[in-house]
């Protein structure tokens, strides 16, 4: 079943997606993020990306429970959001947090295994973004592209590893997360496996002719 | 004789087309405007956690100064005080919350007043005394320490407060006191937090006797002039300025002198990161983060963390001889 084109849909998702940054630039640079500013920044930069990484990953099993396909027209642009404020919370990281201190943070990245992970999922990142555009898939072709892309995955999965490494008590909310992307992995597997079964099933009465 | 009324000129007619082109326009303006809307608010809604500031609750408990506030002692930094509101609003203190700015807006159930400690244990006069009587026992002093916390920020405050040093001696430690051990009151009604299992309530430390002794250690009842506010720790706090912030217990209810190192809460609730010692040291780093340098609240680049937070040369004594690698 396919969706009326909603001209309005992606730009409203861009502008609904960018309003958060620019309310935490506006209040940055007014003073108004409390005692700590910077790790303010750092952790709504962080959760945005998890939040926006998430759903660019439910599109897909959204389409296959609904069957709508406006979901579907999304996921890039959800991707790329999530990707900018990944990119930002590490750009926070570097540059706010650390000044840019090249040996902390290569120190860090080595040997802190809750940084590793979550520099690690923005690196795993950097080629789906590359890859984002048209042209890209049809260089690529869709089967190797669509291989690629399922990177997201790990990369969100670390993410939520990152999250929960980070907490210091309660763990609850980062598990939320880990516990949608369990769901929504679940559901592609399923169809998956659904699609599997309709295909050698239509398969047999072929060959017995 | 009726005039017909005169035709509009064809130029002025709205086409059908661009008449319906009008009205999708406008619902496509009205969709996109609440999606957008519900989009920018729903992740505002998921991922924006203020970290205190922002509450003009923190004046809930407003402090009366109290009437005695002695000179400065001879322990104070001459560093900038962090601001009160700021040191009121980023608040680690489980029992109201786990977000620095909770505590700030919660802690207003807590009745400092009555209030009760308890001193036992390893003592020759074991006592339960009212919070009143036992401020009135020492002159106020204010001390301008550094404070520390793990998570590698840092604030300087003033202090008001006595020495821990004379409590104990005038409960007087046995022969057998090795070590003392506060408690923190236990009552989820006042204390809301602990409603949740996050840590093993109630919230218990531990300094070994003789940093108990120490003239720097400090049981404080007021900051910046002002009686304690709640999220402070009110009425009654640890301060132990050359170890990080946690050892600080907050709103204590019991002293004991004991034989045994006590158990600690965050030190049983996670032995690889929270030491029993937790002395700053910027040479052993937490495992999840360097403690080489620490932002100080108000100021935006970091600064490098002095051994035993700047205290070195009236604590280094304390432990001479120990790893403090092993006992970090």
């Amino acid at each position: 079943m396919a969706s009326p084109p909603h001209p309005w849909l992606k730009p409203a998702v861009l502008v609904g997606g960018l309003y958060p940054l620019a309310h935490l630039a506006l209040a940055f640079a007014q003073g108004a993020l409390g005692a700590n500013p910077i790790e303010r920044v750092l952790n709504q930069t962080g959760l945005l990306a998890l939040i926006l990484l998430v759903a660019s990953l439910a599109c897909t099993p959204l389409k296959v429970v609904s069957g709508w396909t406006w979901p579907i027209r999304l996921r890039k642009l959800l991707g790329l959001l999530g990707f900018t404020y990944a990119s930002l919370h590490f750009l926070t990281y570097a540059v706010l947090d650390q000044g840019l201190a090249l040996g902390v943070i290569l120190e860090d990245i080595a040997k802190r295994p809750f940084i590793t992970v979550g520099f690690l999922a923005l690196v795993l990142l950097v080629p789906l973004a590359v890859t984002s555009t048209n042209r890209m898939v049809r260089r690529m072709g869709f089967p190797a592209w669509q291989r690629l892309h399922r990177l997201a995955y790990v990369a969100a999965s670390l993410g939520v590893v990152h999250f929960v490494w980070r907490v210091k008590k309660d763990l609850t909310e980062p598990l939320i997360y880990g516990g949608v992307l369990v769901l929504l992995f679940a559901i592609r597997v399923a169809e998956a496996l659904r699609k599997r079964r309709a295909r050698s099933s239509a398969q047999v009465p072929a060959r017995s002719v | 004789m009726r005039q017909k009324p005169p035709e509009p000129l064809g130029s002025e007619i709205t086409s059908e087309s661009l008449y319906l082109r009008r009205r999708e326009f406008i619902k496509s303006a009205a969709f996109f405007t609440g999606t957008a809307a519900a989009v920018g608010a729903g992740l505002q809604l998921l991922s924006n956690r203020p970290t205190g500031g922002d509450g003009p609750s923190l004046l809930a408990t407003p402090g009366e100064a109290p009437k005695v506030v002695r000179p400065r002692g001879p322990y104070d930094t001459d560093e900038r005080a962090t601001s009160y509101e700021d040191a009121t609003t980023y608040n680690n203190f489980y029992e109201f919350g786990l977000d620095k700015g909770e505590p700030a807006e919660n802690a207003h159930t807590l009745k400092p007043r009555p209030w009760t400690v308890v001193i036992d244990g390893e003592v020759n006069k074991p006592q339960r005394v009212d919070m009143d009587t036992l401020q009135s026992w020492f002159p106020l002093e204010e001390r301008v320490y550094r404070m520390r916390c793990v998570e590698a920020w840092s604030m300087v405050i003033p202090w008001l407060g006595f020495p821990l040093a004379g409590l104990l001696r005038r409960v007087e430690p046995t022969s057998k006191a090795k070590y003392v051990a506060f408690t923190t009151l236990k009552d989820p009604e006042q204390m809301p937090g602990q409603k949740y299992p996050v840590l093993d309530w109630p919230y218990v430390e531990g300094l070994r006797l003789d940093e108990a002794l120490h003239p720097l250690t400090l049981m404080a009842v007021g900051m910046y002039g002002r009686v304690l506010p709640n999220q402070n720790g009110a009425p009654l706090r640890l301060v132990v300025p050359w170890k990080y912030g946690f050892k600080g217990i907050k709103s204590i209810v019991r002293i004991s002198l004991t034989e045994k190192q006590p158990p600690t809460t965050w030190n049983r609730s996670n032995p690889r990161e929270y030491g029993f010692f937790a002395n700053v040291n910027p040479e052993v780093a937490h495992p999840r983060w360097s403690q080489a340098s620490e932002r100080r609240i108000g100021e935006l680049r970091r600064r490098p963390t002095l051994p035993f937070n700047g205290y070195a040369e009236q604590v280094a004594d304390l432990y001479k001889g120990m790893d403090l690698r092993g006992n970090f």
